[in-house]
């Protein structure tokens, strides 16, 4: 089934007249920026992910708040489907366009409105860049914690939008973990603040509903965001293993011993060598696995952490396990990592990113069964792994120039994320649901749950305006996707429980 | 499941919660949802059909190397804190049981979270999972036992503090952690003013502080962490030792303090918040981000000075007002009319408990 928006199964959007739409804009906000000619809405077309494109009616970039809010009232109207993008690098779709809809870029809202040392927060317009406010507060030696590898291009606005996470989850949580505030405006052009400076707030707690609501609820205008003391120190250990399955159980084997590690990586061995050819990392090419284990706080804890973690590692059976020298060598080890997906990339010509969770300790019957479907669809299969909190991102190699290739790749990306299911996993632990995981919604939800989804939508935006099409499936595509059948006591796993 | 707890009196009641909730939807009854009742002080009284979570009880899953635990929502808290504390975690956000009765559901419900809070995170930061009765009568399951997971809306967090009003909670599964190496208590002397100008700077350095709590004479601090930050720390700071059995004390309102007549008043304030000139007297917790209030002083008095502020205030004595959280704007209150009027379209599910509205 097509990923491309669908009004046979993901309902009839209304009919927009692109003309009478451009002049009323025009009117009615005559300082804003508006693309229209084709050439210009191309660049457009796409969000990080490329394989699906879609040209926008029209691409609007709005510089004040008040002109979002009189543009949302004037869609809400006019019934004028609205898509929010910031930096455009999200891997689900999530800010991919539609032929009958406006595509509202906040990237111009690109501004630190406020660094506040002594309330340890920052103030900022979402389209500020994620790492541009960690290098805003470093003159405080604060720093905002979650750090996706896309840090340095991806927008606060998306990050809130999509829940971002990063390689700093498990000790330091999601982007909803680190929001004090957001100000949002409704498709009605409403302008209301969910959360507030204080650590928590009256009222249902919207904020926590909004972060990773995909854009779906409401657009962010601002975002006010939690600042910590930079640890003092990290220190990152690298261990080879001679089997996936070995890396695994050392992973349970840290926590058991009562360490929450900064940061805990994986990646086997396909993965490991696109990052050394690319990246010269230092990695061991021959190991089936790696671990990375980063760990940071004040000094003497770390040197005592280290020396634990070393000690389970070997126990565990690592083969070597090497501490990063100096502050080179540990930004070397995470740089191999956090280029994996491009390094990747370039064994191939495409590669799709998988984002499944599943409980820690399933990962070697998962990492077995990816081995195995690997091999059905003839499509070579490289995993990374944010191996404490149970995000994996298996990575499907294929040419989108071989006919059927795509397609292939596709429907071995839904098994994966059908196996994680399965398992009591996601199919999405960072990336989000976009639109390229619109069809497996349906494996991991049954009708009753996605009718609750709709329902919270309908509570505020009934007329589903804002980006239609993405993040809940319409119960019609479910059944017409044929996922349906699975909750009629025909699960892909029968044997185990649904989570 | 690596742990096996299991206590005298697990029930699995799910059922039969089920059958109640799709009664109430058949007659139009409203529903008064408790646990152990030890929380009934909070927020506004409820007419409706008692429904009890108590027999609902039982830890589902906890295996301590994933850092999850799964209960049904009328476990008492005491009965998971003790699974926990044998396998050497805990729940990070130190949640207040306020009676020994206490379920885990009225607590997630509730949304309270005691001393550790402003550095470990709240009760919502810690839900990973929820299964709920919903105003439609159905029994579902939103999140689930990963610590990632970004599918679909995050209902379960959205339940976390919504007192009952967005459905009957049935089990929730919980991140956990390991507990600290050590943990020390400290008392220093100290004013008012000079321990919140000191604890604002000191929240800005990576200090293992815990737990911050004056009383108006002496800043009482908890480090924790690792043998040598610690160490480190106690050196730095100097004072005096404290027995640890005062945050337990602050955290379930033993102390003197909490003993005066005058009503109790919760204000939620931003950090780097100086002294609050109110009427009454006021114990400082969370490095000052919460302060508790006795005071006869007039209920639009004491919001208007936290509005200002940037905070807001929750009258924790029950009775005392019409509007013991703060009132929301109007926009906001609209659309939280609209999300219980399409979560719980019949209005069954503790009407009026936080507001009148909802």
């Amino acid at each position: 089934m097509n990923i491309l928006y669908d009004e046979r199964v993901d309902g009839a959007l209304p009919k927009v007249d692109k003309q009478a739409l451009l002049t009323e804009l025009r009117r009615q906000l005559p300082d804003l920026d508006i693309l229209h000619s084709a050439e210009d809405l191309k660049p457009y077309e796409c969000d990080g992910l490329s394989a699906y494109r879609t040209t926008p009616m029209l691409v609007v970039l709005p510089r004040q708040i008040e002109q979002v809010e009189t543009l949302l009232k004037l869609c809400n109207r006019l019934k004028v489907p609205v898509v929010a993008r910031g930096a455009g690098t999200g891997l689900s779709g999530g800010a991919l366009p539609l032929e009958q809809g406006i595509l509202l870029v906040m990237a111009r809202f690109n501004r630190i409105r406020e660094i506040d040392p002594a309330g340890r927060c920052a103030r900022v317009q979402p389209g500020v860049r994620n790492l541009a406010i960690s290098q805003a507060a470093a003159p405080h030696d604060l720093y905002y914690a979650p750090d996706p590898s896309s840090q340095i291009a991806c927008s606060i606005g998306g990050n809130v939008a999509e829940n971002a996470g990063g390689v700093h989850c498990l000790k330091y949580g999601l982007t909803v973990h680190n929001l004090l505030a957001v100000e949002i405006v409704t498709i009605e052009g409403e302008r209301m603040t969910l959360g507030s400076d204080a650590l928590d707030s009256p009222g249902f707690d919207l904020l926590a509903l909004f972060t990773g609501s995909e854009g779906m609820l409401g657009v962010v205008v601002e975002v006010t965001v939690k600042l910590l003391p930079k640890p003092q120190v990290a220190k990152v250990l690298l261990a080879s293993f001679a089997s996936v399955e070995a890396a695994g159980r050392a992973v349970g084997d840290i926590i058991a011993e009562g360490i929450i590690p900064g940061g805990l990586e994986m990646m086997d061995n396909l993965a490991i060598r696109a990052a050394e050819d690319f990246i010269h990392a230092g990695y061991p090419v021959d190991a089936e696995a790696i671990l990375l284990c980063e760990l940071d706080g004040v000094e003497a804890d770390v040197h005592a952490d280290c020396d634990r973690v070393r000690a389970v590692l070997e126990r565990a059976g690592a083969s070597e396990v090497r501490l990063a020298r100096d502050e080179a060598e540990r930004v070397r080890f995470w740089a191999g990592r956090k280029n994996a997906f491009p390094a990747v990339g370039r064994l191939s010509p495409d590669y799709y990113c998988m984002d499944g969770t599943i409980p820690r300790r399933e990962l070697p019957g998962v990492l077995q069964r990816i081995g195995e479907l690997s091999g059905e669809f003839d499509l070579r299969v490289a995993n990374v792994f944010h191996a404490g909190d149970g995000n994996m991102h298996p990575l499907i190699l294929f040419d989108a120039n071989q006919p059927g290739e795509l397609e292939r790749a596709e429907e071995l990306g839904g098994k994966i994320l059908e196996l994680c299911v399965a398992v009591g996993g996601s199919i999405t632990g960072e990336h989000g649901v976009g639109r390229e995981k619109i069809n497996q919604m349906c494996s991991q939800f049954n009708s009753d749950e996605l009718t609750l989804f709709h329902a919270v939508k309908a509570a505020f935006d009934p007329e589903r305006l804002l980006n239609p099409g993405k993040n809940i499936p319409t119960l019609h595509r479910c059944a017409e996707f044929g996922a349906m059948h699975i909750h009629a006591g025909q699960l892909p796993f029968p044997e185990l429980e649904r989570f | 499941m690596s742990v096996e707890t299991l206590a005298t009196g697990d029930a699995d009641i799910g059922e039969r919660l089920l059958a109640e909730v799709q009664q109430a939807l058949a007659s139009n009854t409203p529903l008064a949802i408790r646990g152990g009742n030890s929380k009934a002080f909070l927020g506004r009284p409820v007419q409706g059909t008692a429904l009890s979570t108590a027999e609902h009880r039982g830890i589902v899953n906890y295996d301590p190397t994933e850092l999850v635990i799964s209960v049904r929502s009328g476990t008492p808290l005491v009965e998971l804190c003790a699974a926990l504390e044998a396998a050497g975690q805990m729940l990070p956000f130190e949640p207040p049981a306020f009676g020994a009765a206490a379920t885990v559901g009225g607590t997630v419900l509730a949304g309270l979270s005691g001393p550790r809070r402003p550095w470990a995170g709240s009760a919502r930061d810690y839900v990973l999972g929820a299964r709920v009765i919903t105003g439609l009568g159905k029994h579902l399951r939103f999140g689930g036992e990963v610590m990632k997971n970004v599918a679909g809306y995050d209902l379960s967090r959205l339940m976390a503090g919504s007192f009952g009003c967005l459905g009957l909670v049935t089990e929730v599964s919980l991140k956990v952690l390991p507990k600290p190496r050590l943990c020390t208590s400290l008392r220093l002397q100290m004013d008012t003013r000079s321990a919140l100008a000191r604890l604002s700077e000191w929240g800005q350095q990576p200090i293992p502080i815990s737990a911050a709590s004056h009383d108006g004479q002496a800043l009482h601090l908890r480090l924790e962490g690792g043998e040598g930050s610690v160490k480190a720390a106690c050196d730095r700071l100097g004072g005096d030792p404290l027995d640890a059995g005062y945050w337990e004390r602050l955290r379930e309102h033993r102390l003197d303090f909490f003993a005066d007549e005058r009503p109790l008043w919760r204000l939620s304030l931003p950090n780097n918040v100086g002294e609050l000139a109110l009427p009454g007297e006021q114990l400082i917790d969370w490095a000052g981000a919460q302060r508790w209030l006795k005071s006869d002083a007039d209920e639009a008095h004491i919001r208007a000075i936290v509005a200002e502020a940037g905070g807001h205030a929750t009258c924790y004595s029950a009775g005392h007002t019409d509007t013991p959280f703060q009132p929301l704007a109007a926009p906001l209150m609209r659309y939280h009319r609209q999300l219980k009027a399409q979560l719980d379209p019949q209005g069954i599910f503790n009407p009026g408990r936080m507001y009148s509205e909802v």
